[in-house]
C-alpha cells in the first residue's frame, strides 16, 4: 500500500520519506519567514535552483504552495480572497491562491511562507511572467525573466552543432550570467563556481535517477502511480534539486522501484488497464480522482505531468562539470524546451509511449486554470487517434477550483471509458 | 498590386462604409484577390510581427485577428475555457476562408503560443512560433532577436521560393515607416480633434492595414487624412477616455461605435501590433538588427510583453496623461488571461491616482450592447456631473 513502508523497509519508502522531506522543506520555509532570510520565488519549469543554491537562497515554489491548498481542501478560501481583491474567476487558480497567501502575510496550511527577495520566472508558461509581475508590484523586488526559446515548429528541435541552437544557447548563457550578477547583488555573496559544480553534480544524480524511475514504470505491473505517487516524487525532484538529500532520496527511489520491478510488485493489487495521464492533476479531489480509475483496475503508468512539471529534467540531461556554465545553459535550454514540448506536442511523445509502457488508454485532462497545458489537448487527442487506435478519454475539471469539478460527471465518463476498454478486451465473435 | 475595389474619388463616408464591410467580411476578399493574382500569404497571429520580412519576400503579411464567425470546426480542437479569437482564427483556416503558405504565432500568452502546434497538426504548410524575446531587459536580447529574425527570413525564403536580401529589407522598411507615420497622424486626429474621427472609423482605417498590401494602406491613409481634417463636425461636451484591452482579440466595431456615442476615445491599444514601433526604423546598416532594436527600444507596451522599463500601469497613466483623457475604459476579452490580470494592476493604479475608470469584458462575437451602454452612460454621467 503506497505510503506505508513494508517490513522489508524498501517498498513504500519513497512515499514515506518523500512526505517527510516535503514537510521539512516547508518547515525550513517557515523558519526563513521568521528569521527574514532572503528567499527566492521560482517556478517548476526552469527553477534555476542550480544557481540559487550557490547563494544559499531558500527557495519557494508558489505553484507547489498553491496546489497544497487544494490538496488540503482550503483552496476555495484563498481563491475567494483573491477574487474579492479583483482577480477574475477566469484566470489561473495557482496565481489567485498565491495572491491570497501574500495578502495573508504568508499564512499557508503548511506553515508561514517567507516574502520574496528575488523572483525568477521562465517563459515556459506565460502566466509565470504575469505572476512575477504581481510580486514586483507587491514587494518592489527584482524579477528576472529567464527567456528559454522553445521548439519553433513540431519536430524542429535543434541540437549542439546547429547554428540556431548555438544562438539560443548563447542567449540563455548570457542571461544566466546576468542572473548570477543579480544574485550576487541581492545576496551580498560572491559567485563560487566550485560550489556550482557541486550543486550540478547532485542535480545530475537526481536527473539520471528521475529518468530511470520513470523508465521503470514500463514494468508490468506498474511500480508506481504516475498520477499520485509520481506527484510526490515530483515534489522532491523540484524542491530538493541540487542537494545531497535530494540526490540520496532519488538513489533510494531507484532502488525501491527496481526492487518492485524485479519482484513484480505493482502499485495496485490487480492491474487490468495501463493508462497515460495527459494534463495537470485534479488537486481538489486528488486521491478520489485516482481512485475512480484504480477501482476499475486502471493504473497511470505514464504522465506528461511528470515531464513538464519537473522542468523537463525527466529527460535526464546531465551537466558537464568541466564547463559548468556552458553546460548549464545547454541543459536548461534542452530541458525546459522538453517541458514545453510535453505541453504543446504531447501527441508525439505519447505515440512512442504506447508501446514502451504497454498502454491500454490515454486520459486527457484539460483544466480551466491552465491554458498552457490545456489549450491544445483536444487537438492532440484527435492527432493521436488519427495515428493510433488507442482508446482515449477527455475530461475537463480544474487543478484548484472545486466549483468546476463535478465528481459525479467525471465518474460517469470514467465508467463509460472503462466499459469501452472492457469491450475491447472481449474476444471477437467467431 | 491593389486588392481593394477601386476607391479613389469615393466620398469619405461611403469609403469608410466599404472598408468596414471588407474588414468584417470573414471571407477575406482582399486576400482572395491577392491569391488570385498569384500572390502568397504569410498569416501571423496577434500581437506584433515584423511584417517587413514577409513583405521583402513579396508575400502578403496577413494579420489574423479572429472573426465574427461560428467556430464549427475549431471547437473540436480546443477545450472549453478559451478566448474566442483563438478559436475563430483557426476556424478561418479550417473552413477554407483563408489559405496560407505559412502560419506564425508568438509566445504572447498561454493559449496563443499553443496555436503553432494546433495549426501544425491540421495543415501541412510550415506553422511555427516566432520566439520574440521575453527578457527584453537582457543585454543579449538584441543579438538573439536579430538571429531569430534571420531564422524567420530563411523560413520565409523557403515558402517565397526566392532569397530575401538585405537590400530587399531596406526597401521594405521605409514602406512600413511611412505606414506607421500615417497611423500616428491618424491617432493625432483622435487626440486633438476626436470629433472629426469617431473611434469606430479610426479603427476601420487602422485595422484594414492588416489585410491589404501596406503600400495600398499608405495610399488610402494619404488620401483620407486630409478629408478627415476637412470635416466640419463640431466638438461636443463628451468625456475623453483611453480604451485599454484591445491588444489581441478585437471588440466588435459596433461596440466601439456605441462607446463613441458617449465618449471620445482619444487613445487606445486596438491593433497595437500595427503601431508597436513608435518611431522610424533605420533602413540603412543591418536591417534585421534595426528591426530587432526597434522591437526592443522603440516600442509601445502591452500586457503580453514584460519589460522592467515599461510597467504597464505606469505606461497606461502616461498614455492617459499624454492624451489629455479624463477617464479610462479598462476592458479585456473574455477568458483573456493577460488582459484580465492586467485589469487588477490598472484599476489599483487608477484608484491611487483618482482617475475614474470603467471595467468591462467583451467578446468579438457580441451583438447586443444594451446593458453595457446603460452602464457606460451611467459611468459617463457620474464623471461629467461629479
Amino acid at each position: 500500500m503506497p505510503g506505508v513502508p513494508a517490513a522489508d523497509g524498501i517498498v513504500g519508502r519513497g512515499m514515506a520519506s518523500g512526505s517527510d522531506l516535503f514537510r521539512q522543506w516547508f518547515d525550513r520555509l517557515s523558519t526563513a519567514a521568521a528569521s527574514g532570510d532572503k528567499t527566492a520565488y521560482v517556478f517548476v519549469m526552469g527553477s534555476l535552483v542550480e544557481i540559487l543554491r550557490v547563494f544559499d537562497f531558500p527557495v519557494s515554489f508558489p505553484e507547489i504552495n498553491s496546489l497544497q491548498t487544494a490538496v488540503r481542501r482550503v483552496s476555495h478560501e484563498y481563491l475567494n480572497q483573491a477574487e474579492d481583491y479583483g482577480y477574475s474567476t477566469d484566470i489561473c487558480g495557482y496565481v489567485k491562491a498565491d495572491v491570497a497567501v501574500q495578502l495573508r502575510g504568508g499564512a499557508h496550511p503548511m506553515g508561514t511562507l517567507p516574502r520574496p527577495a528575488l523572483a525568477i520566472a521562465t517563459n515556459a508558461c506565460n502566466t509565470y511572467v504575469k505572476w512575477a509581475e504581481i510580486w514586483e508590484r507587491f514587494y518592489h523586488i527584482p524579477v528576472f525573466t529567464l527567456d528559454v526559446p522553445g521548439t519553433r515548429g513540431a519536430g524542429g528541435q535543434t541540437w549542439p552543432g546547429d547554428p540556431d541552437f548555438a544562438a539560443d544557447c548563447a542567449y540563455v548563457k548570457g542571461q544566466l550570467q546576468e542572473l548570477i550578477a543579480l544574485c550576487e547583488r541581492v545576496s551580498g555573496k560572491r559567485f563560487d563556481i566550485d560550489r556550482l559544480r557541486e550543486v550540478l553534480g547532485y542535480a545530475n544524480q537526481m536527473s539520471a535517477a528521475w529518468r530511470r524511475v520513470i523508465e521503470l514504470n514500463t514494468s508490468m505491473p506498474a511500480v508506481f502511480s504516475a498520477l499520485t505517487e509520481g506527484t510526490v516524487y515530483l515534489g522532491v525532484a523540484n524542491g530538493l534539486r541540487g542537494t545531497a538529500e535530494g540526490a540520496a532520496y532519488f538513489r533510494e527511489l531507484v532502488e525501491e522501484m527496481e526492487y518492485k520491478a524485479v519482484r513484480g510488485l505493482g502499485t495496485i493489487e490487480h492491474e487490468k488497464y495501463r493508462l497515460a495521464f495527459v494534463g495537470v492533476p485534479c488537486y481538489p479531489i486528488f486521491r478520489r480522482f485516482n481512485e475512480m480509475f484504480a477501482e476499475r483496475g486502471g493504473v497511470f503508468a505514464s504522465s506528461t505531468y511528470l515531464w513538464f512539471a519537473s522542468g523537463g529534467t525527466s529527460l535526464g540531461f546531465e551537466y558537464e562539470l568541466t564547463r559548468p556554465l556552458e553546460s548549464l545553459a545547454e541543459g536548461v535550454l534542452i530541458s525546459v524546451r522538453h517541458a514545453m514540448d510535453a505541453m504543446f506536442h504531447p501527441d508525439r511523445a505519447l505515440a512512442a509511449d504506447l508501446a514502451s509502457f504497454t498502454l491500454d488508454g490515454v486520459v486527457f485532462h484539460p483544466i480551466k486554470s491552465c491554458r498552457t497545458v490545456s489549450t491544445g489537448l483536444a487537438d492532440s487527442r484527435r492527432a493521436l487517434m488519427a495515428r493510433t487506435n488507442v482508446p482515449s478519454l477527455f475530461i475537463e475539471s480544474d487543478m484548484m477550483d472545486k466549483r468546476v469539478v463535478s465528481e459525479a460527471q467525471l465518474k460517469n465518463r470514467i465508467d463509460a471509458f472503462f466499459e469501452g476498454l472492457a469491450t475491447r478486451r472481449q474476444p471477437a465473435p467467431a | 498590386m491593389t486588392v481593394l475595389e477601386p476607391w479613389i474619388g469615393k466620398p469619405l463616408d461611403e469609403l469608410l462604409g466599404t472598408l468596414r464591410d471588407v474588414l468584417e467580411d470573414p471571407d477575406y476578399p482582399t486576400v482572395k484577390r491577392w491569391r488570385a493574382a498569384g500572390g502568397r500569404v504569410l498569416g501571423h497571429f496577434q500581437v506584433y510581427f515584423p511584417e517587413e520580412i514577409a513583405h521583402a519576400a513579396g508575400l502578403l503579411p496577413l494579420r489574423i485577428r479572429g472573426a465574427q464567425i461560428e467556430a464549427r470546426h475549431a471547437e473540436a480542437r480546443f477545450g472549453s475555457y478559451l478566448c474566442s479569437i483563438i478559436k475563430t482564427s483557426l476556424e478561418l483556416a479550417l473552413s477554407g476562408r483563408i489559405e496560407l503558405e505559412m502560419f506564425v504565432t508568438h509566445p504572447i500568452c498561454d493559449a496563443g503560443r499553443n496555436l503553432a502546434a494546433v495549426w501544425g497538426r491540421n495543415f501541412t504548410y510550415p506553422c511555427e512560433i516566432l520566439y520574440l524575446p521575453q527578457n527584453a531587459n537582457s543585454s543579449h536580447a538584441p543579438d538573439y532577436l536579430r538571429h531569430e529574425y534571420d531564422r524567420l527570413r530563411r523560413a520565409v525564403e523557403r515558402i517565397a521560393c526566392r532569397p530575401v536580401t538585405d537590400d530587399d529589407l531596406r526597401h521594405s522598411i521605409p514602406v512600413f515607416n511611412e505606414n506607421r507615420r500615417l497611423l500616428r497622424a491618424l491617432y493625432d486626429i483622435k487626440h486633438h480633434q476626436p470629433w472629426l474621427l469617431p473611434a469606430d472609423e479610426a479603427y476601420v482605417l487602422t485595422a484594414i492595414g492588416g489585410c491589404i498590401p501596406r503600400e495600398e494602406h499608405n495610399s488610402l491613409l494619404n488620401a483620407v487624412l486630409p478629408q478627415i481634417a476637412a470635416r466640419t463636425s463640431r466638438a461636443q461636451d463628451r468625456l475623453r477616455v483611453v480604451l485599454e484591452g484591445g491588444f489581441c482579440e478585437q471588440p466588435p466595431i459596433d461596440l466601439l461605435r456605441m462607446i463613441a456615442q458617449s465618449c471620445y476615445i482619444v487613445d487606445d491599444d486596438l491593433m497595437i501590433g500595427l503601431r508597436w514601433i513608435v518611431s522610424d526604423v533605420d533602413a540603412g546598416g543591418d536591417p534585421l538588427a534595426s528591426l530587432a532594436g526597434a522591437y526592443l527600444e522603440q516600442s509601445s507596451y502591452s500586457p503580453v510583453q514584460h519589460d522592467l522599463r515599461k510597467p504597464k500601469e505606469a505606461m497606461l497613466l502616461e498614455r492617459i496623461r499624454r492624451a489629455g483623457a479624463g477617464a479610462a475604459i479598462i476592458t479585456a476579452a473574455k477568458m483573456c488571461e493577460p488582459g484580465l490580470e492586467e485589469q487588477v494592476a490598472y484599476s489599483k493604479a487608477l484608484d491611487a491616482m483618482q482617475i475614474p475608470y470603467f471595467v468591462s469584458e467583451f467578446e468579438e462575437s457580441m451583438t447586443s450592447f444594451d446593458t453595457l451602454q446603460v452602464q457606460l452612460e451611467t459611468f459617463v454621467e457620474n464623471v461629467l456631473f461629479a
